[in-house]
């Protein structure tokens, strides 16, 4: 294993942190399940892809609008969900996915099937960053974001997600709207995972179709599932494990979502809140 | 203070209630009672906003209401509970009280700089939790309690809003006799705080006994209002809850 191969491994593992954090805004915050996640991580890249190459744009402003059209699509998809709830709204979430991924296959300003290719290195003060350097801006990420999700876990909006989560009519009666908290929700997932789609686009030098299609919205949700639902160690875990165990474990590739798919059933039946979650057994180890 | 006018609501084919009207006094703890059915639920979810009545109209202190979304209705200054229990239950005893102390905060940018934490408010939390003889139990998750508790830590949450007008559906189901004793005593507390008290229930015995006024429903209608004693004696009311003809006595 060189040394950049770790480092290129490391960003990834801090991108699928980011992303697996923001899902987890939506599905362990406020309770709105959505298998699309991909779909705003893809969003970002090809935002930052489209800025960066048609129209020459720099760093900075890419990361802004990355961030900011993430957090537009996440707004617009909390629109739909004020009507359909549930299992519905899960359904609309898998649809939104493979609609995004059409849409950047099947028109050219988005590069067709090939993607977009030819994304400069990112730049700070002039300078290029290494893959090190740029695993280390990635860590940088982190730690915001980190930190941001502790913060949410001090305010009322928690309180707000939590209420919604819980019991929407009782949410209600304590003066919760629940339609302005689920906008919240996907507005701050939505910026979130645009961020992470930012940091991937810069990474990869390019951006496919297929990066961001409906396994990866999979993947994510297998990294929070066994993390811990709704805890901010938990997802970091997650990510961590399902980023660097199939690199490890090369034979695995291949069946990277057989083993996913066993992983959630696993989970549900016997850690239903996750490793690191209330009642998981990382958790409990960690107490003794 | 809340005025309902020739409220009507339908689901479907099925009328729930028809024409219903009656009045809550400031102050008081006021009973709306009737066997299943009667539209009881119905009308407290009209009241907070659940559900738009058909026709007719709801006012609260002299602003009509009824079409309001129930967060709205609830900053207005009504809280309810609810006739299956819903606590937050993965919140602990306190975080449910706290969360419902931000009304004002939820609608606003609040939302994104202020926490429930602050020392005015564990203060206050921790008063409701008193009164409802919750206090020992602040740390615990809601899910954890009784039901009985569970019942208690829903009022206190409800208090939490500082309401004017607070509906309670159901109050005293699944309470044994001590407890049942215990609210009626709550319920006094809570008046003298100057909150009134509009309550849902069928232990009858509970009711006539905390009630200063009563208002009955039967299939959607209202059929008799009045104290207590004067609604007990009602022949429509006895016809209502046991039946043309029968003989068992009350």
């Amino acid at each position: 294993m060189t040394l950049d191969y770790l480092y290129t491994l490391i960003t990834f593992s801090n991108i699928f942190i980011i992303l697996s954090l923001s899902l987890n805004v939506l599905i362990g915050y406020a309770g709105q399940v959505s298998l699309g996640h991909a779909a705003f991580f893809g969003i970002g890249a090809y935002t930052s892809a489209v800025l960066a190459v048609k129209f020459g744009l720099g760093y900075g402003t890419t990361l802004l609008l990355s961030v900011l059209i993430g957090g537009f699509f996440g707004f617009l998809l909390g629109l739909p969900s004020l009507r359909v709830r549930h299992d519905f709204l899960v359904l609309a979430t898998i649809g939104l996915n493979f609609v995004v991924v059409a849409l950047f296959k099947y028109i050219d300003f988005f590069g067709g099937p090939y993607g977009i290719i030819g994304l400069p290195a990112a730049k700070f003060f002039g300078k290029e960053l290494g893959t090190g350097g740029y695993a280390l801006y990635t860590a940088f990420w982190v730690v915001i974001v980190i930190l941001l999700m502790i913060y949410i876990e001090k305010i009322y909006l928690r309180y707000g997600f939590e209420a919604i989560r819980e019991n929407e009519d009782a949410a209600e009666s304590i003066g919760v709207s629940v339609p302005l908290f689920k906008i919240y929700a996907f507005t701050i997932s939505g910026a979130l995972a645009g961020l992470a789609g930012n940091l991937w686009a810069y990474q990869m030098g390019m951006v496919f179709p297929d990066d961001f299609s409906f396994p990866v919205s999979i993947t994510i949700l297998t990294m929070v599932v066994l993390g811990g639902v709704g805890t901010i160690s938990g997802p970091i875990l997650g990510a961590v494990l399902l980023t660097f165990l199939p690199e490890l474990l090369r034979f695995i590739q291949d069946y990277r979502l057989l083993l996913y798919g066993i992983i959630i059933v696993i989970v549900m039946m016997y850690q239903p809140s996750g490793l690191l979650g209330r009642q998981g057994i990382l958790r409990k180890a960690f107490k003794r | 203070m809340l005025r309902v006018i020739d409220v009507s609501k339908s689901f479907g084919g099925l009328q729930a209630l028809k024409g219903v009207s009656f009045e809550v006094e400031e102050g008081r703890i006021h009973a709306l009672i009737g066997p299943n059915g009667a539209g009881k639920t119905t009308m407290f979810n009209i009241i907070n906003g659940f559900l738009k009545p058909t026709s007719g109209r709801v006012e609260f202190l002299g602003r009509r209401i009824s079409g309001l979304p129930p967060h709205r209705i609830a900053l207005m200054g009504i809280a309810r509970t609810f006739q299956i229990v819903r606590t937050f239950p993965e919140m602990s005893v306190i975080e449910n009280v706290l969360a419902g102390m931000g009304k004002e905060i939820y609608r606003s940018w609040g939302v994104f700089f202020k926490t429930p934490w602050n020392q005015e408010n564990v203060k206050k939390a921790l008063e409701l939790l008193r009164l409802c003889g919750l206090e020992d139990l602040k740390d615990f998750a809601a899910s954890t309690l009784p039901i009985g508790l569970q019942r208690k830590l829903e009022i206190a949450r409800a208090l939490a809003t500082s309401p004017k007008l607070l509906l309670l559906d159901e109050p005293a189901s699944g309470l044994n006799d001590q407890e049942t004793a215990e609210l009626a005593e709550l319920f006094r507390k809570i008046r003298d705080f100057g909150v009134t008290i509009l309550f849902i229930e069928h232990d009858m015995r509970f009711t006539m006994g905390v009630a200063d006024f009563v208002t009955v429903l039967d299939y959607g209608e209202k059929i008799a209002e009045g104290k207590p004693k004067e609604v007990s004696r009602n022949p429509r009311v006895i016809e209502a809850y046991l039946g043309t003809g029968s003989e068992i006595s009350a």
